[in-house]
Parts: structure tokens; C-alpha cells; sequence
């Protein structure tokens, strides 16, 4: 099971958000879109998914929404927990699309320890601190064990730790085989973790590859409007924004 | 008391109050000798179980049933807990119903054409809603097409008050819509429960939609549930029960708000499992209600509602306190 992509296209109105988009994220990579804000990374995933109305193909949105659900694992943006509910009970909506029994239990005991919940497990999820909320929900993402996985900017407002060690999990997911697309802002940690970056302008994809070869000053210039550094050093690929694109001028 | 308990322990609290129902009234009939006529209905005490206290303690539970577990599914639904199930408009709807079939005569001349006005008012209130908000509208469509309906069902009501033919007949109206149980007979019995029951049956499978609606909509709709379907469940699920139940009993308020929340912390606050537990929760309530309302005042007809709101409102006040403490 793979994301297939083509010539996506959302439009709002008559304006199209995403633009013709194609894309694949197969299985073992761990893709990350990146794109400034307005960009079009939510409506792509949320149209791939068949969450809302499109124009082309997406392999996820052509299944019938309960299969469709056993195949995908959406974590949205906004962290929703509606009710006080166990961190457990929480992590198990995971698991409903597969239904009652089976191997319910264990996948939610192997979600709450991939991310560091397993003390957690009996606590009301709403007491929780906004990042142990995050986890808690990425958690219930995981426990879905769907082959591909989407997350929208799920390590945003955790501290550096926890980032690394969300970021750490995702990379893991992908390399035991999932097809993972997650966007994010912070491209230094996209940089390091991720496999391949996707970069979204406008709603249309504007450059795809390895980082190296994405974060380059011909795409951060006239998409992001800044300049950056970025090495390659003992301990991996460094990236670290410096100014804005025409700072020096003014 | 939480857990595998709750529920059997709820449905002995239900069964017990069911039993005080049928043994309390005015008709000075002893316990022993109240059960035993309402097996064998001879006599006149036969008579006055089966055709008064009978009815009156079947509509108790089922509609105390109806106001909890509709309560429940809005509340999940609308992942709100101030949400009750007069919300989308049905009670007010029913009730306007109700009262143009007193202000008209019509009930005078034929006993079940208030509860059918009734239902025909709830049936109105859904054909509106779901021309307001449209079949695939999200949850804030649906709470603000029900208070516009809410409202315009209220402004009706008020002018067929205004416009009553005589003060005997405002009387009656504003009467009615206090709520009771008293003097119902087994027709409105067989009139409420098929609509009861349908409700009932399109409310209990809603639980898995409900839970998963912990997450927000996006979220719910990705794991495989249809926000359309669950949503054309719950409003037609809400309409029948409150319709019936406002039917044969008035506007009893409170009930459907109160219960969910009272049992949400003793079953995890997991939005399926409140359902049954509220049902059994709102039956336990409405019965105990009932039974005051008949010992409290014996001579003077205290209404259901007015008592039901009298306890239930500083009751609300309190859990609110308790969740302000807790910043919850």
C-alpha cells in the first residue's frame, strides 16, 4: 500500500488551492512537506484522503472509507480530545477500524511505549500537558498500524526532546516499512529525519528530493523568502535559517 | 461504583423506583394489595393499577430512558457538554404542536390529537433542520439552525398564548407545558412507544461514531466513520425519542442535560458507554420525579417539569462549580 498522487487539484471557489499536484510516497519513506503557511499542505492531505472534494487521483480516496481506514492513519492538526478519557482509551479509537478483538490491546501497549506513554496509560487525557497531549494523539495514530501514515505538523509545540524523539518514531515507522508524509515547519529537524522533502508553493509542488538537494537557495529564496545555512557535518545535515531574503537591502 | 457494576446497579435503581411508581398515589391502596390487583385487575383497585398508575410509571421510565440517552448522543455529538436534546429544536417544535391542539379545541374532541400534533410538530422541526443545515453541514450548522427553529417554535407558542381563546384555555396551555405524568392512559403508551423504540434503536448505534467524534471530525471521518450518516442517525434518533416523550409528557427539562453528566466521570466518560448508562440514568431520575411530585405536594398537583427544573438547576450549578475548581 502506497500514496498515489495525480494531478491533484482543489479548488476553492474558482482559485485552486492545490494545483495539480503529483506525488507517491511509497513504502520505507518518510516524507516531509514542507511549504510556507497558506501553502496548501493541509488541503493536499486532507483531499488525498478524501476528506474533501478534488479533482485526479488519490489512491487513498478511491478506497471505501472503512478499508480506506485500515489503510491510513490521519493525525490532524488540530488536537482535539473532546472528553476526559483514559490516555488508553484514547490511544484504542486507534483501532477502530479494525474492529473489535484481535490484537487491539497489544498494538495500543505498543503504540503508548514507541512513544514514551506507557506510565500514562490510566491518567484522564485532558489533564495532560499540551505536549503530552500531542503524544497521546500521535500515539493513537500509530496504534491504527496502518501502512501509510499522515500527520499534519505533529511535532509543533513540543519541546526539543520530545521532537526529536517524535521525529526518531516516524523515521522508525517508515524504515519497518510504513509510508509515512507528515508536513512541518521546522526544517531543520525535516532536514535531518525526514528521507525526501516535498516542498509546496501556491498549492503547486515546486521541488522533490533529498534534502540536500531541496534545501537549496534557488527553493528557500523565492519560496520562503529567507537564506539559510545549511552543512553536512559529523552529526548529519545541518540546516539553520539566517536572514530574510532582501534584509541586507533594507 | 464504576466499571461492570454500573450498569446492572443502575438497572436495579430502575427497576425498585418502577415499583414505587405503581405503589404510590392517591388512591390509598396498600403495596401488597396494589401488585396483586394490577396481576389480576379485578376490581377497583385493579382499575386504578392498570389504567393509572400502570401507564403512568411505563411512560416515567421510558421517557426518563428517552430524555437520558438523547441527551447522551447530542452531547457526543456536538462534543458538548451544555449540549440537551430540546437543542435542535424538537421539544419546542412538539410543544408548539401540543398547544395549538389545546388552543384549537381539537383535544377536547378527540384525546390523542394533542400527542399527535405533537409528533407531527417534531416531524416539522426535523424537515426544517435538515433544510437549514443540510445533509452534510457540520455540527455548528446544526446547533444554530436548532436555536433559529428553537426560537421561531418559542415566538409561536408565545402568540398562540397571546391569542388563547380564553383564560381557561391559556391556562391549560401553560399548564401542559410544565410537564407531567398524571393522567395518562395506555394509549399514550402505545402511541409513544414504537417512536420510543425507533429512537432507541437509531440512537444505540451511534456509539462507535460517538467515541471516535472524541477526536474532532476530521479526525472521525478518517477512521472510517460517516459524519452524514451518523449525523441523519442522531437527528432522527433525537427527534423521535424528545418528540415522544414531549408527546405524552410535556417539556420536561433538565433531564437530558443533567444525567450525562452526572454518570460521564463513573463510566470513563467514554461517549459509547454513556449511552445505555444515561438511558438507565434518565429512567432512574424521571421515575424519582414522578414519585415526589406525588408525595411532596399529594393535593396540589406539582408538575413534573417544575420539579425536575427546581432540582436540576442548582444540581447543574454545583457540577459547573466542581468543573470551574477543576479547571476542566
Amino acid at each position: 500500500m502506497r500514496l498515489d498522487l495525480r494531478d491533484l487539484t482543489v479548488r476553492r471557489g474558482l482559485c485552486p488551492v492545490v494545483d495539480g499536484v503529483s506525488l507517491a510516497v511509497v513504502p520505507g519513506e518518510f516524507v516531509g512537506l514542507i511549504g510556507p503557511n497558506g501553502a496548501g499542505k493541509t488541503t493536499l492531505m486532507r483531499a488525498a484522503l478524501g476528506l474533501m472534494p478534488f479533482d485526479g487521483l488519490s489512491s487513498l480516496a478511491a478506497l471505501p472509507p472503512a478499508a480506506r481506514a485500515r489503510a491510513a492513519a490521519w493525525l490532524p492538526q488540530a488536537r482535539d480530545i473532546a472528553w476526559p478519557v483514559s490516555v488508553a482509551d484514547l490511544v484504542a479509537l486507534g483501532r477502530l477500524p479494525h474492529g473489535p478483538g484481535g490484537d487491539g490491546a497489544a498494538a495500543v501497549d505498543r503504540a503508548l511505549r514507541r512513544m514514551g506513554l506507557a506510565a500514562f496509560r490510566d491518567r484522564r487525557a485532558t489533564e495532560l500537558s499540551g505536549g503530552e497531549q500531542a503524544r497521546v494523539l500521535i500515539a493513537r495514530a500509530l496504534a491504527q498500524e496502518a501502512p501509510v501514515l499522515m500527520a499534519d505538523e505533529p511535532i509543533a509545540g513540543l519541546d526539543p526532546a520530545a521532537q526529536i524523539a517524535a521525529m526518531q518514531v516516524f523515521a522508525a515507522e517508515a524504515a519497518g516499512g510504513r509510508a509515512v508524509l507528515a508536513a512541518l515547519h521546522d526544517l531543520g529537524l525535516a532536514a535531518r529525519h525526514c528521507t525526501r522533502l516535498v516542498v509546496l508553493s501556491g498549492g503547486r509542488l515546486v521541488a522533490d528530493g533529498p534534502p540536500r538537494a531541496v534545501l537549496v537557495p534557488e527553493v528557500l529564496g523565492p519560496v520562503f523568502g529567507i537564506r539559510a545555512h545549511l552543512a553536512e557535518t559529523a552529526e548529519g545535515l545541518v540546516f539553520q535559517p539566517v536572514a530574510m531574503v532582501g534584509d541586507e537591502d533594507g | 461504583m464504576t466499571g461492570r457494576w454500573l450498569l446492572p446497579a443502575l438497572g436495579l435503581l430502575v427497576a425498585a423506583l418502577f415499583l414505587v411508581s405503581l405503589v404510590t398515589g392517591p388512591a390509598g391502596i396498600g403495596a401488597a394489595e396494589g401488585l396483586a390487583a394490577l396481576v389480576t385487575g379485578e376490581g377497583a383497585a385493579g382499575l386504578v393499577m392498570r389504567e393509572i398508575r400502570l401507564p403512568r410509571a411505563i411512560l416515567g421510565l421510558a421517557v426518563g430512558a428517552a430524555l437520558g440517552l438523547s441527551g447522551a448522543a447530542m452531547q457526543g455529538f456536538l462534543r458538548n457538554p451544555l449540549a440537551e436534546p430540546g437543542l435542535i429544536g424538537t421539544s419546542s417544535a412538539a410543544a408548539l404542536g401540543a398547544v395549538i391542539a389545546i388552543h384549537t379545541g381539537l383535544y377536547a374532541a378527540f384525546a390523542l390529537a394533542l400527542p399527535l400534533m405533537a409528533l407531527a410538530g417534531a416531524a416539522v422541526a426535523v424537515g426544517l433542520i435538515l433544510a437549514l443545515a443540510g445533509p452534510r453541514g457540520r455540527a455548528l450548522s446544526l446547533i444554530l439552525a436548532g436555536i433559529a427553529i428553537s426560537a421561531l417554535m418559542g415566538a409561536l407558542t408565545a402568540l398562540a398564548l397571546n391569542l388563547a381563546p380564553s383564560p381557561y384555555a391559556a391556562t391549560e396551555i401553560v399548564f401542559w407545558m410544565m410537564g407531567s405524568l398524571a393522567d395518562r392512559s395506555m394509549q399514550h403508551v402505545w402511541l409513544a412507544l414504537p417512536f420510543l423504540g425507533l429512537g432507541a434503536v437509531l440512537l444505540a448505534a451511534t456509539g462507535r461514531g460517538l467515541d471516535a467524534l472524541t477526536l474532532g471530525e476530521d479526525a472521525a471521518e478518517s477512521l472510517g466513520v460517516s459524519l452524514t450518516a451518523l449525523r441523519l442517525r442522531i437527528v432522527f434518533g433525537t427527534a423521535a425519542l424528545v418528540g415522544a416523550a414531549t408527546a405524552v409528557a410535556g417539556a420536561v427539562g433538565f433531564v437530558g442535560l443533567v444525567v450525562p453528566h452526572l454518570l460521564r466521570r463513573a463510566v470513563g466518560a467514554r461517549p459509547a458507554a454513556l449511552l445505555p448508562a444515561s438511558a438507565l440514568g434518565g429512567a432512574a431520575m424521571l421515575l424519582a420525579a414522578d414519585i415526589a411530585t406525588r408525595l411532596v405536594l399529594p393535593d396540589r398537583d406539582l408538575k413534573l417539569g417544575v420539579l425536575t427544573a427546581l432540582v436540576g438547576a442548582p444540581f447543574f450549578l454545583h457540577l459547573v462549580r466542581r468543573m470551574g475548581r477543576e479547571g476542566a
